[in-house]
């Protein structure tokens, strides 16, 4: 397997949805090419920090802001004729 | 090495039923809706928008959007699919409205094939997000990210920090399964390559870097 052909899997590869043999393909390919580990290894801490990250988190005083807003501009619609629906 | 453990899901038994009051009219029903989706609006609308007041607005016009158009809700996907894609489509808005110079587009094409194979292999520290404060840290992944085009922000967004599937994530922004993939290896492999000048182990002595120490064991 030559590099190329190891990242094109990598996406299956991380996400845990590939199959046995191509998996262990790209397994004996992670034992001995140092550049493609490295790259498997950091793009898995990559997606691990930003999934950790809490970035952008509602702030609990907007939260409520806006779902106040939210539930006044409903109600409104609901006033001036709901579009009525079928179910 | 393994795969990356997918967030779990909170449970969504009920949430066709609140969908049907809401959609007889039970304006509490949908406050409940809000209540469970209104933090993940958020992050996706300021992940797409890179901008607090847009992504405070998006959250109010696509639940507000969601709302008046409950009928058109068939519930052949789940809720909250659905609600993303609104938010999607209503922060793409906001961004073309601010910065009208440049078409943002999720299908628009994205270069060539060359543009993710990796520049830079380093291994990085371990733990390195330990290296900075957490304020320090958010700042840093906000710019990093920022610096995607918002085809690729979207999808990574969308998969990797909301934790949708390959096919929730194409439902959600109309594009093919391999067109996702496509677009979530390169925001990936891009913002690793970006990352690395934050995160790159270095040798204390000369700065240059070290070898790996073989980490987990698994080589």
């Amino acid at each position: 397997m030559k590099c190329s052909e190891f990242l094109h899997e990598l996406t299956d590869y991380l996400d845990g949805v590939i199959d046995a043999p191509t998996k262990a393909e790209l397994e004996e390919h992670l034992s001995w090419c140092h550049n493609c580990y490295v790259v498997c290894d950091t793009t898995k801490k990559t997606i691990e920090i930003y999934r950790d990250s809490k970035l952008y988190e509602l702030p609990e005083d907007l939260e409520s802001k806006l779902r106040s807003a939210i539930a006044t501009r409903c109600k409104s619609h609901k006033k001036s004729g709901p579009e009525k629906t079928a179910g | 090495m393994g795969a990356i453990q997918p967030k779990v899901s909170e449970p969504v038994s009920d949430e066709l039923m609140l969908v049907q009051r809401a959609k007889a009219g039970d304006v509490e029903a949908f406050e409940e809706l809000v209540r469970r989706y209104d933090r993940n609006v958020f992050r996706i609308a300021q992940h797409i928008t890179q901008n607090r007041e847009d992504a405070e607005d998006v959250v109010q016009d696509a639940f507000l959007k969601a709302y008046n158009n409950l009928a058109q809700f068939q519930g052949q996907s789940k809720f909250y699919t659905w609600l993303v894609r609104i938010a999607v489509n209503e922060a793409l808005m906001k961004l073309r409205r601010r910065r009208p110079e440049r078409t943002v587009s999720l299908d628009e094409e994205v270069k060539t094939e060359d543009d993710s194979v990796p520049r830079e292999v380093a291994d990085w520290s371990p733990n390195p997000e330990q290296q900075y404060t957490q304020a320090e840290l958010r700042d840093i992944l906000d710019r990093t990210i920022h610096g995607l085009p918002a085809t690729f922000r979207t999808v990574f967004v969308l998969r990797d920090v909301e934790g949708l599937s390959t096919e929730e994530t194409a439902e959600a922004l109309d594009l093919s399964v391999p067109a996702v993939k496509s677009r979530l290896l390169r925001a990936r492999l891009q913002l690793r390559e970006r990352l690395n000048k934050y995160f790159q182990r270095r040798d204390r002595s000369n700065g240059l870097q070290s070898k790996p120490s073989g980490g987990d064991g698994t080589r």
